[in-house]
């Protein structure tokens, strides 16, 4: 696959529209972020969140404040955000999205866009569930441990959306402006020789750590 | 209307009583010592501080007219509707019920009073809405907890749909013998009502002894029933002056709009409890907390606005 210019285009009429995107998610959904194991500070991070709705990265770059949101691209699919010059230009320019082949064989590496902004200095978003669920967190995919591992110095972040299932669910072109809180959870780092089911396994905890039931029963223990 | 003496006086005093309850609320805040005291203070600071949002939108709605009442009471709806529904569980089968709730009922609601279409405005969502919507519901074809989840999406609209949508369409009615606009009605019914609830919160911080139904409502006592409701209906009674009510119909309507009020936050503090959450803003950071000041608003709409209908209009 050809690689990417990443970085946000910086022309006034991606920015208001970008601007206004932003604006409208937030008016939609509130989208209302929660720092619950980590602050909002600019270092680099690999933000990786369930899948649960084509608004997903759109709803996380709203909540993520500007110096962090100017750093973090998110991850998204090229079959999805590539298929027409209305939908790249919304991801790409306005997003700085990095497009991602997700076919069963893509030509070369997959992963080579996402080292590349890593290798960078600059932030990530990804989905490590690869495709949208319905609610359920599904196993994840590889490529947050490879990436872990060619990066270790990079902080994993777990974030949690919730409500977004009921806003906008898979299979329905219908939005419904219920509320969305994402949680922030505690930075999470591949140990030495932690193995790869492993860790995804872990990781997958983490997120699935930040729902509300997790939540009450901490409120409940304390 | 603006420029008359009786309405500036009004301005003036609801001004002046505002100032005055929120320089008592920073004293209160400055003086207290124990953690309990600091929540006081700050539950009563936070309602002195909706109180002048409300009053300045009010001001607003009535310099600039009944569109703009309208669009603010259907902001609200779309606020509490949410606010309910974000935590009300519901199922994928209920989405497009959701979404008739929010885009069509809603906004055909306030329509309805924009103009004046008081029979279709009275039965839009208690007919019409209660059959379409489980019947989308069924034709999602899942049958999980139907009824439960039914009876959770048509309560929503009818809570912060349907009850509040009565307090703007108060606008709607037309008063014989009447001279002053009605949106003095709209005025009276919300100041009755916010009195109520943070006299019956004052009192019953001061001289609550005797729980009402602890099982619901822990903070809720015959003291700050008694003392807040009284005080409220003195207040009604004396504000019977910008409404078409003699002084006993207006202690009347007061006494009304006091139990009304009462029981929409009580209804509203066992749904809470059913949610498992203590209060609609805490609950939802950052953008809740609508329902906790409209409760009893909701309930009290409703009956004031039929009582006055059925006794007062042409």
């Amino acid at each position: 696959m050809t690689e990417h210019d990443t970085k946000p285009d910086t022309k006034p009429v991606t920015k208001v529209v970008c601007w206004l995107l932003l604006g409208l998610v937030r008016l939609l959904v509130g989208a209302h972020a929660r720092w619950l194991g980590c602050a909002p500070e600019p270092v680099q991070r690999l933000y990786f969140a369930n899948h649960t709705s084509h608004l997903d990265a759109l709803v996380i770059m709203a909540a993520l404040p500007p110096p962090l949101r100017r750093v973090t691209h998110p991850v998204a699919a090229l079959d999805y955000w590539g298929r027409s010059r209305l939908h790249r230009f919304l991801a790409a320019d306005c997003l700085g999205a990095v497009l991602v082949d997700r076919s069963l064989r893509p030509a070369g590496d997959p992963l080579r866009p996402l080292a590349h902004i890593l290798a960078d200095g600059r932030s990530l978003l990804i989905f490590p569930e690869g495709t949208r669920g319905s609610g359920e967190i599904g196993p994840f995919r590889a490529g947050l441990f490879h990436l872990a591992r060619r990066f270790p110095t990079v902080e994993l972040v777990p974030v949690y959306l919730e409500n977004l299932q009921r806003v906008l669910p898979k299979g329905s072109p219908l939005i419904v402006p219920l509320i969305c809180t994402l949680r922030f959870g505690a930075p999470l780092a591949l140990e030495p020789d932690e193995s790869k089911p492993a860790f995804l396994a872990r990781a997958r905890a983490a997120l699935a750590g930040l729902t509300t039931a997790a939540e009450a029963g901490e409120d409940r223990a304390r | 209307m603006m420029g008359e003496p009786w309405f500036l006086g009004l301005v003036a005093g609801v001004v002046a009583l505002l100032s005055v309850f929120s320089v008592l609320g920073r004293v209160l805040a400055r003086r207290t010592r124990t953690p309990e005291q600091r929540e006081v203070a700050l539950n009563l600071n936070a309602r002195v501080r909706s109180w002048w949002l409300m009053i300045a939108l009010f001001a607003a709605a009535v310099i600039l007219g009944p569109i703009v009442t309208l669009l603010l009471f259907g902001l609200l709806s779309l606020m509490a509707l949410r606010e309910f529904l974000t935590l009300t569980p519901t199922r994928l089968g209920d989405h497009r019920a959701l979404f008739w709730c929010f885009f069509v009922f809603l906004p055909l609601q306030y329509v309805l009073i924009g103009i004046a279409w008081y029979g279709l405005f009275a039965i839009l969502i208690p007919v019409y809405a209660f059959l379409i919507l489980p019947s989308l519901a069924a034709v999602a074809g899942d049958t999980r907890d139907f009824l439960a989840r039914c009876a959770k999406v048509q309560w929503a609209l009818m809570l912060a749909v349907y009850a509040l949508s009565h307090a703007p369409a108060l606008l709607m009615l037309e008063l014989p013998g009447y001279a002053l606009p009605p949106a003095m009605l709209l005025l009276y019914l919300m100041v009755v009502v916010q009195i109520s609830d943070v006299f019956q919160y004052v009192f019953g911080k001061l001289f609550g002894r005797t729980r009402l139904a602890p099982s619901v409502s822990p903070s809720k006592t015959v003291e700050g029933l008694v003392g807040g409701g009284l005080t409220a209906i003195a207040v009604g009674t004396g504000l019977c002056v910008i409404t078409p009510f003699s002084a006993l119909q207006a202690a009347g309507m007061s006494t009304v709009i006091v139990v009304l009020g009462f029981l929409g936050g009580f209804t509203l503090s066992a749904i809470k409890r059913d949610l498992g959450v203590k209060d609609w803003g805490r609950a939802i950071e950052g953008h809740g907390g609508v329902l906790d000041r409209l409760d009893s608003v909701s309930f009290a709409a409703p009956v004031f606005f039929h009582f006055t209908r059925y006794w007062f209009a042409a």
